[in-house]
C-alpha cells in the first residue's frame, strides 16, 4: 500500500501523528490502570504463585528430608533388596520391583479391556446408550480407593484363595509365575484390583481420542468393502499414540495407588517372580510403615521412596502429555 | 484361501471382535455392579443410628459407631477447603484471565503435575511440613494434605468454566465502565458459578474418600476430638482399621461406613455430571 | 483494486467535515466543537495493523454511520473509541479526544462511562434480571440506593420503549426476553450509565425486520440527546438513520461527508463503487 494514502487522509487542520508508537502508549496506559484491577490481578497472581510454590516446596522438602538416606545409601538404595529396620539398613528394590510388577501387570489386563470398552462406546454403541454407559465406567473412578480395598479383602481375596489360585497352581504350577501356595493376598490380587482402578481413565481418554478421528476415515474404509472391524482397525491405527498416552496416565495412577493395593498385596518385602506370593509396593510400604517409623534414617529412607514415587509419576505424566502435545500439533498442522 | 472362504473368515473375525468389545464393556459394568451390590448388601443392614451417633465401642465389645469419624472427616475436609478452595479458585481465575506468558503456562503445567502426584506422597509432604515441626500428628496436618489434593481439581474446573462464559458478557461489562475485576467477580463468575460450585463439590467428594494422605498426618483417633492440634478420626481411616480388625462386627461396620461413603461420593458425582452437561450445551 | 486506490490518490480533495458541520448547524462555537475526535489513530492486532492514521471528528448530537466492506477496520475504529480494542489484545496509537481532552492517558473505565457501547449480538447479563441488567453499570460502580435504582431502571426502560413490554417480568432473567427486546434492554443498560456518546456495532444485524425498525426509531430519538456512532454493513440503514457517513477501506478512512452526499455524489471512486454495490 502506498504510504501517501496516509497523508491523503489527514484532516485539513494539518494535525499529524507525531506520537510514539502504540507500545509506548499502552505502557502509558498501564501506569493509569484501575487500582482495583491492579490489586485484583496481583491477588489472583499471588494464588497462582501459591500453586507453583507448592510444587517446588514439595520437591524441596522431600529432597532435604531424604538427604540422610541418599547420602548414607547412595545408589545402593535402589539396587539393594535388604530392608531391615531393626539394623537400620534400607534398600528399596523390593518395593520398586513390586510397584513396577503390579502396575505393568495391571496394564496388561487393563489396556486391552479399556480399548475394547472404548471401541464399543465410540464406534458401536448407539448414541443414546453412549452417555449413560460412559458415565457408568467413569463412576468406577469415583469409588474411593478404600472401598476397593474392602472389596478386595472380603470378596476378591477369598475368591482367589479358594477358586482361582488352586486352579492356577494345579494347571500352571510348573511355571515360576504361578509357583507357591494359595494365600489369596499377594501380587495377583493387587494386579486385579489395579486393573479395575485404572480402567476408567484409560477408557475415557481412548474413547475421546477415537472419537476425534474424522468419520471420513471410517467411511472410506467401509466404502472399500471393509468390514466394521476392519474399519475400526483403521481408526485404532490413528488412535495409537493417544491410547499409548492414556496407558501411561493409567500407569501413573497404578504406580501411585495406595490403599487398595496395601490391603490386598500381603505386604512382604520379597522379590518373587510368582504372582501368588505376597509383595510390597512403594506406596504400600509408606502406608504401612511411615506412621511407625522411629529412627531418623528409617523416616528418611521412606521419604526417599516417596520422592522416587513422585519422580516416577512426574516422568510418566510428562511423557503422556508430550505425546498428547505432539498429536495436537500434528493434527493442527494437517488442518492448516 | 478362496475368495468365499476369505469372506467368511472376515465376517467371522468381524463378529468375534465386535462381540469381544461388547463383552469387555459387560465385564467392566459387571464389576461396578458387583462392587456396588456387595457394598449395599453388606452395608445396609448395619446402617443404624448407632453407627452415626455413637462412639467406637471398646476393643472386643460389640456395637458402637463412628460419630467421631464422621465429625473428624467433616473437620478435615473443612480445613482442606478453607485454603484449598480460595487458592484453587483464584489460581483458576488467574489462568482464565491470562492465556499467554511463561508464568501462566508454568502454573497450568504444574497444576497437571499436582493432579498426578499420588496422594500418599502428598501425605508425606504434609508429614514433613506440618507433623515434624509440631512434633505430633494432627488434624491440621491432615487438612493440609487434603487441601493440596483439592487445589488442582478446583483450579482446572474454575479455568474451564470461566472460559465457557461467552466473551460478549465480559465486553458488555467493560463497555459499561465496570472495572475488570468487578466484571470478573460480579458478571463472569456468577455466570460460571454453577459449574465452579459443582467442581468444588466434586473435589470435596474426592478428598472425603481419601485415606492414604491421612494415615500419618491426621492418624486417627478412637476418642472424641475436635482439636486441630490433636490426632483426629476420619471415616476412611475408620474403614481401614475396621476392615483389618479380626472382629466380624467391626468388619460389618466397615462395610456400612463404605456404603455411606460411596453414596455420598456418587451423589456428588452425578450432580456434577448433570450440571456440567447442561452448562456445556447451553 | 490497486488501480482504484491509485486513482483516488490523484483526486486530491479532502473531506472537510468541519466546514460541512458549520453549514449544517450554524450553531455556536461550543456546540459546534466535535464531541469526539480521533487524531492520527493507528490500531494493531498483534503485528497486523488494522487502522492507518485515521483522523475523524465525531459531530455532536448527530448520528455518524461507518460503512465499508468486511475487514475494512470499521469495527476496530469503533472499538478504539472506547478502548475496547485493547481488551481483546489489540493496541492503539494516536490520540482520541473527548470534548477536547485526550483519553489515552486516563483509566479506560472513566472513558467507557462517557462512551457507551451496544454490541452486535444482544448480551444481557445471564445471571441478572431485566431490572438488574438495566442498572448493572451503576450498581457495580457503587450505587446502593434501591429506590433510586428502581427509578432509573424504569426511566431507561421507558426511554427505549420497552417498559410496557417488560414491566411485569422485571424479575425474570434478562435472557428470557426476545432478541429485539434484549437488544433494547442492552441499550437501556447503556443509557443508564448516562453516557455522552453511544457506539453501536451493527446493533440490528442479528434482529428481525420489525425489531430492526424499532431500533432505528430509537436511534432517531436518541440523537436528540446523544452523539451516536453506528457501524453497519447495511447501506440502506446508514442512509435512513445517519446524518454523516464515513467510508472505510482497508484500514483507512477514505471519505466522510453528509450522508446524502455520500450516497448520491461521493467524491471518491471507491466510495461510489461501494455504495452502488459494484465493489467488495
Amino acid at each position: 500500500m502506498p504510504q501517501s494514502v496516509n497523508e491523503h487522509n489527514d484532516m485539513p487542520s494539518g494535525q499529524q501523528d507525531k506520537r510514539p508508537a502504540a507500545r509506548a502508549l499502552s505502557l502509558r496506559g498501564m501506569l493509569r490502570k484501575n487500582p482495583g484491577d491492579l490489586i485484583f490481578e496481583n491477588v489472583t497472581r499471588f494464588f497462582a504463585f501459591v500453586v507453583l510454590s507448592l510444587v517446588f516446596l514439595m520437591v524441596y522438602e522431600m529432597s532435604v528430608q531424604s538427604w540422610p538416606s541418599i547420602r548414607h545409601f547412595g545408589f545402593q538404595f535402589i539396587t539393594s533388596s535388604e530392608w531391615d529396620p531393626v539394623n537400620d539398613i534400607y534398600g528399596a528394590l523390593p518395593f520398586i520391583y513390586g510397584t513396577l510388577f503390579s502396575s505393568l501387570g495391571a496394564l496388561l489386563f487393563a489396556v486391552p479391556l479399556s480399548v475394547g470398552v472404548a471401541i464399543f462406546l465410540s464406534e458401536i454403541a448407539p448414541g443414546w446408550l453412549e452417555q449413560p454407559l460412559s458415565m457408568l465406567v467413569e463412576l468406577l473412578a469415583a469409588i474411593p480407593s478404600i472401598v476397593y480395598g474392602l472389596f478386595g479383602i472380603f470378596v476378591m481375596v477369598p475368591w482367589l484363595q479358594t477358586d482361582v489360585q488352586p486352579f492356577l497352581i494345579e494347571e500352571f504350577g510348573w511355571m515360576p509365575l504361578f509357583e507357591g501356595a494359595p494365600y489369596g493376598f499377594g501380587m495377583l490380587a493387587a494386579i486385579l484390583i489395579l486393573t479395575i482402578m485404572v480402567l476408567p481413565i484409560i477408557t475415557s481418554i481412548s474413547r475421546d481420542v477415537m472419537r476425534s478421528i474424522p468419520d471420513t476415515q471410517r467411511e472410506a474404509a467401509m466404502a472399500l468393502g471393509a468390514t466394521r472391524w476392519e474399519a475400526i482397525r483403521i481408526v485404532l491405527t490413528g488412535a495409537k499414540s493417544g491410547i499409548l498416552s492414556a496407558s501411561l496416565l493409567g500407569l501413573g495412577r497404578a504406580v501411585g495407588e495406595t490403599m487398595a493395593v496395601t490391603m490386598v498385596i500381603g505386604n512382604s518385602a520379597d522379590i518373587s517372580l510368582s504372582v501368588l506370593n505376597p509383595a510390597h509396593t512403594m506406596a504400600s510400604v509408606l502406608a504401612n510403615e511411615f506412621a511407625e517409623a522411629t529412627s531418623q534414617l528409617y523416616i528418611s529412607s521412606l521419604i526417599e521412596i516417596a520422592l522416587l514415587l513422585f519422580v516416577m509419576t512426574l516422568i510418566l505424566n510428562a511423557i503422556a502429555r508430550a505425546i498428547v502435545w505432539r498429536i495436537t500439533r500434528r493434527f493442527g498442522a494437517t488442518a492448516a | 484361501m478362496s475368495t468365499t472362504a476369505l469372506y467368511t473368515w472376515r465376517k467371522f473375525k468381524n463378529a468375534t471382535m465386535l462381540s469381544l468389545t461388547g463383552l469387555s464393556l459387560l465385564a467392566v459394568v459387571g464389576v461396578l455392579f458387583l462392587i456396588l451390590a456387595y457394598t449395599v448388601s453388606k452395608g445396609i443392614n448395619h446402617i443404624n443410628w448407632d453407627l452415626i451417633t455413637k462412639m467406637p465401642a471398646p476393643v472386643g465389645e460389640e456395637g458402637g459407631g463412628m460419630a467421631n469419624a464422621i465429625v473428624g472427616s467433616l473437620i478435615l475436609v473443612s480445613l482442606g477447603s478453607a485454603y484449598g478452595i480460595p487458592v484453587g479458585l483464584f489460581a483458576g481465575i488467574y489462568l482464565a484471565q491470562t492465556e499467554k506468558g511463561w508464568f501462566a503456562r508454568t502454573v497450568r503445567f504444574l497444576t497437571e503435575v499436582l493432579n498426578g502426584i499420588p496422594s500418599i506422597v502428598i501425605g508425606v509432604v504434609a508429614f514433613i511440613v506440618v507433623v515434624l515441626p509440631m512434633k505430633r500428628f494432627s488434624a491440621l496436618a491432615g487438612g493440609f494434605a487434603l487441601g493440596i489434593l483439592m487445589i488442582p481439581l478446583i483450579t482446572r474446573t474454575t479455568e474451564e468454566m470461566i472460559r465457557l462464559v461467552p466473551s460478549s458478557f465480559r465486553e458488555a461489562g467493560l463497555a459499561l465502565g465496570i472495572p475488570r475485576w468487578k466484571t470478573m467477580m460480579f458478571v463472569i463468575l456468577p455466570a460460571a458459578f454453577k459449574g465452579i460450585f459443582t467442581g468444588i463439590f466434586l473435589s470435596i467428594a474426592r478428598v472425603i474418600g481419601e485415606t492414604a494422605p491421612l494415615l500419618f498426618t491426621a492418624l486417627g483417633n478412637r476418642f472424641w476430638s475436635t482439636q486441630l492440634d490433636q490426632p483426629i478420626a476420619s471415616m476412611t481411616v475408620f474403614i481401614y482399621d475396621y476392615a483389618r480388625a479380626p472382629f466380624d462386627d467391626w468388619n460389618q461396620q466397615a462395610w456400612a461406613a463404605s456404603f455411606i461413603l460411596i453414596m455420598l461420593v456418587f451423589v456428588l458425582n452425578i450432580i456434577f455430571r448433570f450440571v456440567t452437561r447442561k452448562t456445556y450445551t447451553a | 483494486m490497486y488501480d482504484i486506490m491509485q486513482q483516488s490518490l490523484k483526486e486530491n480533495d479532502i473531506p472537510r467535515i468541519q466546514e460541512t458541520l458549520e453549514s449544517v448547524s450554524g450553531a455556536t462555537d461550543a456546540a459546534r466543537a466535535p464531541r469526539m475526535e480521533a487524531l492520527g489513530l493507528n490500531a494493531w492486532y498483534g503485528k497486523t495493523q488494522a487502522l492507518f492514521n485515521v483522523t475523524l471528528s465525531i459531530p455532536r448530537n448527530k448520528v455518524l454511520a461507518i460503512i465499508g466492506p468486511s475487514g475494512c477496520g470499521k469495527s476496530t475504529f469503533l472499538r478504539s473509541l472506547n478502548r475496547m480494542h485493547e481488551e481483546v489484545g489489540g493496541s492503539i496509537g494516536g490520540s482520541i479526544l473527548l470534548d477536547g481532552e485526550d483519553i489515552m492517558d486516563r483509566d479506560p473505565v472513566f472513558l467507557r462511562r462517557k462512551v457507551g457501547m451496544v454490541f452486535q449480538k444482544p448480551n444481557p447479563f445471564p445471571t441478572m434480571t431485566v431490572a438488574q441488567n438495566v442498572v448493572a453499570g451503576l450498581k457495580l460502580n457503587g450505587m446502593r440506593d434501591r429506590k433510586e435504582l428502581a427509578r432509573i431502571a424504569e426511566e431507561n426502560l421507558k426511554r427505549v420503549a420497552l417498559w410496557d413490554e417488560v414491566k411485569d417480568v422485571l424479575h425474570k432473567p434478562g435472557s428470557s426476553l426476545s432478541g429485539g427486546q434484549q437488544q433494547r434492554l442492552c441499550i437501556a443498560r447503556t443509557l443508564a450509565v448516562e453516557p455522552e456518546v453511544i457506539l453501536m456495532d451493527e446493533p440490528a444485524s442479528a434482529l428481525d425486520p420489525i425489531s430492526t425498525m424499532k431500533i432505528e426509531e430509537l436511534i432517531d430519538e436518541l440523537k436528540k440527546k446523544y452523539t451516536i456512532v453506528i457501524v453497519t454493513h447495511n447501506m440502506q440503514q446508514a442512509a435512513r438513520i445517519s446524518d454523516f457517513t464515513a467510508f472505510f477501506y482497508m484500514g483507512k478512512l477514505i471519505e466522510v461527508d453528509k450522508t446524502a452526499k455520500i450516497f448520491t455524489k461521493p467524491t471518491h471512486r471507491q466510495t461510489e463503487d461501494y455504495v452502488t454495490g459494484s465493489f467488495g
